[in-house]
């Protein structure tokens, strides 16, 4: 019997041959912190140890509250900078870095066949890459600082074989809704996705980054994509180390394979205030709302801001409503400068904020009121998540995000393109 | 052995409505932190939780966020144990880790109601509830381990002491 991806790079980790379900001791590759650092760090003091055992597997970025919106903020800010400078840690990237999932990959950390644990739920990013990624908590972030080892069960796998062609103003970001809200919230808990099939294949990274993202918002410990030509390609440059691609083999035990064709798909919306009450765009359109955001670690790229661009074009943004954007990361932010793109949505009405997690976790820069809705690009819309618990928020692609805007309620977006 | 009041909730509560976005790099104080606890869910759990009062709920408790304070405020605003029908991965690792203890079962969720009075053997591995015992699983001596230390970080700096 053959082997999944997580079956052989956590037994490759541990030395041994595993399988699901065992538990293992590993030591990471990489281990990414934000803000969150200032809290680990008083953590990693109690533990008696003076220096972090392999300062050059720290990843550390700040971004989810950049730049510092109150005293308290900037004094962790400064703690972090303070440990950075004292244990020498090389791989600091400050706050015009932009968010922690997207500089991490452009740097080329995120690589084929990398163990990477961060004190992130959305860790499971880099599977778009290939690499073994999942979050941890920051009492196992500390012990690892100090250690370099942590347990991690091996998970089974879910493979996820998605066939067809995404139709005109469908996108990544509908692909997985679709999918969490048939599945559910907890399909995948403390399991592997493999997303696999034709209609992958052809997504762009930042499309793969977009599913390996919500894969945390299925429960799943990790989500993988087998690396080809484009990862490789992607990779060219920025790789910060050595890597090999480890794939799962064909005859590998899978606890469930779905199967989804994308060919007929349409927008899809999640509800308030669970992300897998997902409706197609038909059921939800009409809903008015006051607040925009297209950004986040889920849709903040250059890819999804040339879609909102597209939109919004010539168009301006509905009286009611604040459309902030927030590119991912500086180099997205550069990238959609030189071209034109953060022009075109100043003009029409956008608020364009600073690489960062901005209002997405409800610490500042656009936090609701009570009674306010929300239309985002974010991977959570949570009760009270942008602020108040009386707030609601749904969450899209990019195009229905600008494409609602103009309109001032949640629209589809085939019709501005 | 203590007996707690049960808080009974439903499935998919998750980090955000546990302990709120808003605070988590704010409040680093675990009292404080426990002022919040449940705020977005039940905003009068806060003040009216009693030490050993038990929390029960559905599935999927502690989804989202890996933010580790859901775990702290619960822990630290007496909350003697979690008991659901299943908890997220990062979560559940993350209350075992601030020694916060978190049970299986769906036959004592399906049984038991809000505000009842229940206690729970850790070493037997036994919920009593007034209409009969439900059994879960004991922990396995290394998780107990940490449980018994008061979470990861004692229990490291222990290991770390010894060595």
């Amino acid at each position: 019997m053959g082997k999944t991806f997580s079956e052989k790079i956590l037994g490759l980790k541990a030395q041994k041959e595993v399988q699901a379900g065992e538990v293992v001791t590993v030591s990471p590759d990489y281990i990414l912190s934000h803000d969150n650092s200032a809290a680990i760090i008083k953590e990693f003091r109690k533990l008696g140890v003076k220096d972090v055992m392999s300062t050059q597997k720290l990843v550390i970025i700040l971004d989810h509250v950049v730049p510092a919106a109150l005293e308290k903020y900037a004094l962790n800010h400064k703690i972090i900078r303070e440990f950075v400078s004292a244990q020498k840690i090389q791989n600091f990237f400050d706050i015009p870095s932009g968010i922690c999932h997207q500089v991490f990959s452009e740097n080329g950390f995120a690589l084929p066949g990398k163990l990477i644990l961060g004190a992130d739920s959305h860790t499971t990013s880099y599977g778009a890459f290939g690499a073994f990624a999942a979050g941890i908590g920051r009492s196992e972030v500390a012990t690892l600082w100090a250690t370099d080892e942590i347990w991690l069960r091996v998970p089974e796998t879910i493979k996820i074989e998605i066939e067809g062609e995404l139709p005109a103003g469908v996108y990544a970001k509908d692909v997985i809704l679709k999918i969490i809200g048939e599945e559910g919230a907890d399909r995948a808990n403390y399991k592997a996705v493999e997303f696999t099939g034709e209609a992958v294949k052809k997504f762009s990274l930042a499309s793969r980054l977009v599913l390996a993202n919500m894969a945390a918002e299925m429960g799943a410990k990790n989500g993988y994509f087998e690396p080809d030509e484009e990862t490789l390609r992607w990779l060219k440059g920025r790789a910060k180390d050595k890597f090999k691609v480890i794939s799962s083999d064909p005859d590998a035990r899978y606890e469930a394979v779905l199967n989804y064709n994308i060919s007929s798909l349409e927008p899809q919306v999640a509800c308030p205030h669970t992300v897998d009450n997902v409706k197609p765009i038909s059921e939800a359109e009409g809903k008015e709302f006051h607040q925009a955001v297209i950004g986040t670690c889920t849709n903040g790229r250059l890819e999804d801001l040339e879609i909102a661009a597209r939109v919004l074009k010539g168009k301006k943004v509905h009286p009611n409503v604040r459309a902030l954007i927030i590119p991912a990361s500086r180099q997205e932010y550069l990238h959609a400068l030189k071209k034109g793109i953060l022009e075109i949505l100043a003009e029409a009405g956008c608020v364009i904020l600073n690489p960062g997690c901005g209002p997405c976790l409800g610490a500042h820069q656009g936090v609701l009121a009570p009674g306010e809705v929300a239309l985002s690009t974010a991977n959570r819309n949570f009760k009270g998540r942008m602020g108040s618990r009386e707030a609601q928020i749904y969450l899209a692609s990019p195009a229905t995000v600008a494409a609602s805007s103009i309109e001032g309620k949640i629209t589809d977006p085939r019709k501005f393109l | 052995m203590k007996k707690g009041r049960v808080w009974k909730y439903g499935d998919n509560v998750n980090t955000d409505v546990i302990f709120p976005g808003k605070y988590t790099y704010s409040i680093l104080e675990p009292e404080e932190m426990s002022r919040h606890a449940l705020e977005d869910l039940d905003p009068g759990f806060a003040q009216k939780v009693k030490p050993g009062d038990v929390i029960v709920a559905g599935r999927n408790f502690g989804c989202g966020s890996s933010r580790e304070q859901a775990a702290t405020c619960l822990k630290y605003a007496g909350v003697q144990a979690v008991v659901a029908r299943s908890f997220a991965r990062i979560f559940f690792r993350n209350a075992i880790n601030q020694g916060l203890p978190v049970l299986q079962s769906e036959e004592a969720v399906e049984s038991i109601e809000d505000g009842e009075e229940i206690e729970i053997d850790f070493i037997r591995g036994k919920i009593k509830t007034a209409r009969g015992d439900f059994a879960f699983s004991p922990f396995p001596e290394s998780v107990m381990g940490i449980l018994e230390a008061g979470g990861l970080i004692p229990y490291t700096k222990k290991k770390l002491e010894g060595k």
